[in-house]
């Protein structure tokens, strides 16, 4: 074997002009980036008050920038399948060999559920659950540091498959046998392999996190049955990721020991059972989408109530709800799999698993037309995305139950009509969860406001985008076209072909009006300021700080007595008290741990993909060197001192008071 | 440190330590138990099995309460909750798997 392993100057795709090109303008876009950073001297700044920051609100935005970055990657490659397939109807081949295009489409997924939706869920909840709660920080800051780093890890191995080898030709989920060593001896699964196990663990590092911060530092008074509602779905997803993401872990694990130890427990001989491989991926996979669906009913339920200037409608229910969903959500799995040819018994129970858990999910549903009832809702962009989720998720919910039926799954197993159903539950239920969140909560993060019209013409783009992809998708399934197709011969698909691709346009006009947005309000920001912190009359205690939330976000710790602590506040008139003296406040340091251990295990993960052992074994020395290094670190934490509170804090309340007062007068 | 405060972590002490020691002696017992009825051969052989099975369930109910603490009081019914919850989910994902693949492998036989 030679020094670096596998890796030759051939791994590099030369002979694909597409992936060529898009290296060519990945590289552009990285030097201007560099330039920029270099012209204006904030390298500094990006390294200081950045990258290596324990801040959980940094965090949180750093989570959401590369959810956006990977959905730029995602969804180009969603755009790219839906005009090849257009392109190649009539026996045409169309623009993507189908080595490349199985690339896409295992990209495709493997990104949007791992690197956009996970990282955008979890960037909402570093920003926000600790606020809500009414906490300094998380329970363990670093940790939370290190956590994101892992996630980029990820990331970023997924990224150089781009142009380093490839990437899995076996579909998101890797089914074996396709996915082990005889079917797929390139690198391709192993890029899958390391990417998600890496990524894996710092999202399990996550869960736990949370966990503890919500059990240890909720305010003085706040009950459990008193967390804000996005608070406790987030706290129903941590305790899922928790339960869940071992099983990912141990699943990932067997399957390299098949390719890199020559094991054979999902092979075909030597007593493998590829049966084993699904079943396993699947209980953590179904758990998974309850994951990323939890806190989007949360955000939802904010959205509801605060624009409604209502209390939400049955807040038990929707924590029970929650819990109830978190459970049966982990005996449903195998309705992903009703054709592997269990029993009837086994195929039935599922079946019926399935169908009880729209139950609770509908309980939220109607929860939030009570809400609605007699409230005056103002209809803003957070609002426009909620309603279109309720719509649209309802859609999915049902056709959800179709499928779940397991003789009507029989005929519609791994055909369009099951891509259309996930894709309006995932998109039209998480996605747009986290757009509404986005919008709620910008003005919080970064201290102004989007502007309102470019961010509803999104919306309808979005909206409307999305059921012009994806309805003519459920057309598809039942006129038998099947998933993961190359090129069509059938006239009677055509049309609906072409249609879906209109859609995946549409959606493309969303997206760049959504950056369109992001740009203009960045330019105007100074005429959007968001002075008193508290821009939507918000009902929870993340609006009682400023805008963006001073470092230490409290600087006296609240005492809660209701579920809506700061509205609680207003009515008491015990919002906006300045205190004579203030108490020093412990916090963390900064450390630059995080994202060098996280750069050693990339290492370690780029040289299994490759075999270059000397570079894995390098890489783990290192990472296990810098966390005793950090292990035996006492200079981790220091005090703001009272007279730096007291300056931040009344240079925000003077400023809530003058423009309380400007409300008032105008 | 005040004297009140000091002699509040004697009590608790004294407590962990009765503690302990009762659960020390329940699970020699109950380890004694089958111990013996496999030894001895006192029973026939399902009554053995029952016997072994019996108490190697009370024994870890045994730990969970005397080693671990595992009780419902204010302070310590979040672990017990966490560890129930836990259990409850690797009896069904564990049952359910075991079901699922020994159906399938019937129906492949």
């Amino acid at each position: 074997m030679s020094f670096f392993g596998k890796l030759t100057l051939e791994s590099i795709p030369y002979h694909e002009p597409i992936i060529m090109v898009t290296l060519a303008v990945v590289g552009v876009i990285g030097l201007i980036i560099a330039a920029l950073i270099t012209k204006h001297q904030k390298w500094g700044v990006l390294w200081h008050d950045w990258l290596t920051s324990v801040d959980h609100k940094r965090l949180g935005i750093m989570y959401i920038l590369l959810a956006l970055v990977m959905l730029i990657r995602g969804f180009s490659d969603a755009i790219m399948m839906r005009t090849q397939q257009a392109l190649a109807t009539n026996g045409a081949a169309g623009y993507l060999p189908p080595e490349h295009y199985d690339q896409i489409f295992t990209a495709h997924g493997v990104i949007m559920i791992i690197f956009m939706a996970m990282p955008f869920m979890i960037g909402l909840m570093n920003l926000i659950l600790p606020l809500q709660i009414g906490a300094r920080d998380v329970a363990f800051p670093f940790l939370n540091n290190l956590s994101f780093w892992l996630t980029t890890s990820g990331a970023v191995l997924i990224n150089i498959s781009l142009g380093l080898g490839e990437f899995a030709k076996t579909g998101w989920v890797a089914y074996p046998p396709l996915s082990e060593l005889a079917y797929s001896p390139g690198v391709g699964v192993d890029y899958y392999i390391w990417a998600l196990q890496i990524s894996g663990i710092g999202t399990t590092l996550t869960g736990v996190n949370f966990i503890a911060t919500v059990l240890k530092m909720r305010a003085p008074g706040m009950k459990l049955m008193q967390m804000p509602i996005f608070t406790w779905t987030c706290t129903w997803a941590n305790i899922l990721i928790v339960a869940s993401f071992p099983i990912l872990t141990a699943v990932l694990g067997l399957l390299t020991l098949d390719r890199y130890l020559d094991f054979h427990f999902f092979t075909n001989d030597g007593g493998g059972n590829a049966m084993m491989y699904i079943n396993l991926f699947w209980a953590w996979g179904h758990p998974e989408v309850y994951i990323l669906i939890l806190p989007a009913f949360g955000i939802f339920s904010e959205v509801i109530s605060t624009f409604t200037s209502k209390r939400l409608f049955g807040y038990s229910s929707m924590v029970w709800a929650s819990g109830a969903i978190s459970i049966l959500g982990f005996i449903v799995w195998l309705h992903h799999f009703f054709t592997m040819g269990s029993s009837a018994n086994v195929n039935a129970f599922f079946g019926v698993m399935t169908m009880v858990i729209a139950v609770p999910t509908g309980v939220k549903l109607f929860n939030w037309l009570f809400t609605i009832y007699r409230g005056r809702l103002r209809i803003t962009v957070p609002v426009l995305w909620t309603l279109g989720f309720m719509v649209t998720f309802t859609i999915g919910g049902m056709t959800g139950v179709l499928l779940a039926v397991p003789g009507a799954d029989y005929v519609l197993h791994n055909s369009l009509f099951l891509i259309a159903h996930f894709h309006n539950t995932i998109l039209g239920g998480a996605v747009f969860g986290y757009m509404a969140g986005f919008a709620f909560w910008f003005p919080k993060a970064m201290g102004f406001h989007l502007n309102e019209r470019l961010g509803k013409a999104s919306f309808w783009c979005w909206q409307v985008g999305f059921y012009v992809a994806f309805m003519p998708l459920y057309v598809l399934g039942f006129l038998g076209m099947t998933r993961r197709i190359n090129h069509t011969d059938n006239p009677a698909w055509n049309f609906w072909i072409y249609f879906a691709a209109v859609g995946a346009f549409i959606i493309l006009a969303g997206i760049i009006l959504q950056f369109v947005q992001l740009y203009v309000s960045f330019r105007d920001r100074e005429q959007n300021l968001d002075t008193t912190g508290d821009p939507w009359n918000g009902h929870t205690l993340e609006w009682s700080t400023s805008s963006p939330p001073q470092f230490y976000n409290f600087a006296k710790l609240p005492h809660v007595s209701d579920i809506d602590a700061f509205t609680d506040m207003k009515e008491k008139g015990q919002a906006y008290q300045r205190e004579q003296t203030y108490q020093p406040i412990h916090m963390p340091k900064n450390t630059a741990s995080g994202i060098l251990i996280a750069a050693c295990i990339t290492a370690v993960g780029f040289a299994a993909i490759w075999h270059i052992w000397w570079l894995a074994i390098v890489g783990f020395a290192g990472a296990f060197v810098l966390f005793l290094v950090r292990a035996y670190d006492n200079d981790v934490d220091y005090y703001v001192q009272p007279d730096d509170v007291t300056r931040i804090e009344n240079a925000h309340l003077d400023n809530v008071t003058a423009n309380l007062t400007n409300v008032v007068r105008g | 440190m005040s004297h009140a405060h000091s002699s509040h972590e004697a009590g608790d002490f004294a407590a962990s330590i009765k503690s302990y020691v009762v659960g020390f002696v329940l699970s020699v017992v109950l380890t004694a138990i089958p111990f013996l009825s496999v030894m001895t051969h006192q029973f026939d052989h399902a009554t053995t099995i029952w016997v072994v099975v019996i108490t190697a369930i009370v024994q870890i109910v045994v730990h969970l309460k005397y080693f671990l603490h595992l009780d419902f009081s204010k302070e310590g019914r979040i672990n017990t909750f966490s560890f129930l919850f836990t259990a409850l989910i690797i009896v069904m994902v564990v049952g359910l798997s075991v079901w699922i693949i020994y159906a399938a492998n019937e129906l492949m036989m």
